[in-house]
């Protein structure tokens, strides 16, 4: 049995360890074999993009060698795939190799599109890449006042970002001693705070406590940069002085140009995670087009569940389980204090308030995510 | 030609369905009919206020067995 993973990043590589591990006997007697494919060498945290934003780690803190996150036993290759052809069951590669496979599961994740919104890649701060994460902190270092902008395009990934980063942006003007200099100000697509309603029922109190104002039902429509206006589809405007930006994402453009879903979705069975239509092929993470939250948690609970079901399609000759839709999320409500919701497809998250003990699981979560990668956590 | 598109956001309290519309309707060609299914009420208010809000046609709401079924028109 063939198994070939196509991305190398949370859910990749969870799903590769965890089937590793199940699978010792077969791999050692060659019955199964698994094959990795990915676009890097290295695997990024990306939730530490969050932290670099306002300077709280260094870039390098976010990586470690991809080969060494993965069992023995895993095939690796640094080889970006270009060709899905799914009706032969073999993929094609940039450096021009064929593999063939009898289960295929999708990873590539997803990328923010600024550009899809005239003016805003040249207008806006981000943080969803290194580069973009690391000149936003160098702008906010040398902002020295004005209105704060804080704008959310749909679908973006990690829906807790834009809250976090608005309490994270609040904490630090105020370490700063610049809170009087600086307004804060927050759109959402959608009529409240967040989609979670139990999460906007807290947090608007929040905001309001700490004077930072709103506009709900804003979907980005254009950037006028030559006179700092943010315009939405609703037909509204606002005025920013420094504008932050959650930009839409896609998924990756192979797998729109390879026909697998539009934008890089693929339509996907929301409890056996195929690609609808293929029963060898498998998508996990962020390119699904499953309703459900584009986290790393959900890659994980995802890798879990599909780990389980193609060892036991091999040594049972059937699946195991079905995906429930579980998502957990950490909130980050400041420097110091968080909470967290969890949900599934049958049960909404009840947030608790905000506390000290649960900003430092996180951030020890932040180390133990590489023990969580290896499929130990 | 105008399509009508399925959105099956049952079970989705995150993006929850509000927000799968709002993505879709960047997927879809003006005049294409999107269908929102939902299993959450607040559905069939809010998706309404949407719409008119940025413009879009509602063609028509119905529950069917707890869910909602909400059909669109993606007028510009
Ligand atoms: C700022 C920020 C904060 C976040 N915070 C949180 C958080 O607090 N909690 C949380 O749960 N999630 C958070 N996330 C989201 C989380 O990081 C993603 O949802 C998660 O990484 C998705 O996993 P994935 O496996 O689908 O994709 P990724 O982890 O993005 O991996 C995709 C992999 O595919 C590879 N690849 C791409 N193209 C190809 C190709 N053509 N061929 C082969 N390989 C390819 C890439 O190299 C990469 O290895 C955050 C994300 C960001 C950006």
């Amino acid at each position: 049995m063939r198994i070939l993973i196509v991305g190398g990043g949370m859910g990749g590589t969870i799903l590769a360890n965890n089937l590793a591990r199940r699978l010792t006997t077969e791999l050692k007697s060659g019955k199964a074999r698994i094959t990795m494919l990915s676009a890097s060498d290295k695997h990024m945290y990306q939730p530490g993009l969050l932290y670099l934003a306002v300077g709280r780690i260094a870039p390098d803190e976010l990586y470690r060698d991809q080969a060494g996150l993965l069992e023995p036993g895993i095939e690796f290759h640094v080889d970006p795939v270009t060709e899905f052809k799914l009706d032969k069951n073999e993929v094609v590669t940039q450096g021009g190799k064929t593999h063939a496979y009898d289960i295929l599961v999708i990873a590539t994740g997803s990328r923010m599109t600024p550009e899809t919104i005239p003016g805003l890649a040249e207008n806006c701060e981000t943080f969803y890449t290194e580069a973009t994460a690391l000149k936003m902190f160098k702008r906010l270092r040398e902002f020295e006042g004005g209105k704060v902008v804080i704008t959310v395009g749909v679908p973006h990934k990690c829906p807790m970002a834009p809250l976090e980063i608005t309490f994270m942006l609040h904490d630090y003007f105020k370490d700063r001693g610049m809170l009087d200099k600086v307004k804060l100000h927050y759109t959402y697509p959608i009529g409240r705070i967040h989609s979670l309603e139990n999460v906007a029922k807290w947090a608007t109190p929040e905001f309001d406590r700490l004077g930072i104002t709103y506009e709900t039902l804003f979907n980005m429509k254009e950037v006028d940069g030559a006179n700092k206006i943010l315009k939405s589809e609703e037909g509204t405007e606002v005025n920013y002085d420094l504008l932050i930006a959650i930009p839409a994402h896609k998924g990756m453009e192979v797998i729109e140009k390879n026909g697998l879903g539009q934008n890089g979705w693929i339509p996907t069975h929301r409890h056996q995670l195929n690609m609808e239509g293929r029963s060898n092929v498998f998508v996990l993470g962020d390119t699904t087009n499953l309703p459900i939250s584009k986290a790393g948690s959900t890659a994980h609970f995802e890798a879990d569940t599909l780990g389980e079901n193609i060892a036991g399609m091999i040594k049972m000759g059937t699946p195991v389980r079905d995906y429930d839709g579980k998502v957990f999320c950490f909130i980050e409500a400041g420097k110091d204090r968080a909470t967290y919701a969890m949900f599934n497809y049958q049960n909404p998250p009840e947030p608790k308030a905000p506390t000290k003990a649960v900003h430092w699981f996180k951030m020890a979560y932040n180390k133990l995510y590489w023990v969580s990668a290896r499929g130990l956590l | 030609m105008a399509e009508r598109k399925i959105i099956d956001a049952r079970g989705s309290f995150c993006p929850g369905p509000l927000m799968e519309l709002i993505a879709g309707m960047k997927m879809a060609s003006v005049g294409d009919e999107l269908e929102v299914l939902s299993s959450d009420k607040g559905s069939a208010t809010d998706v309404p206020e949407w719409i008119k809000k940025v413009g879009h046609e509602l063609i028509g709401t119905s529950e069917d067995n707890g869910v909602w079924h909400i059909v669109v028109r993606k007028a510009k």
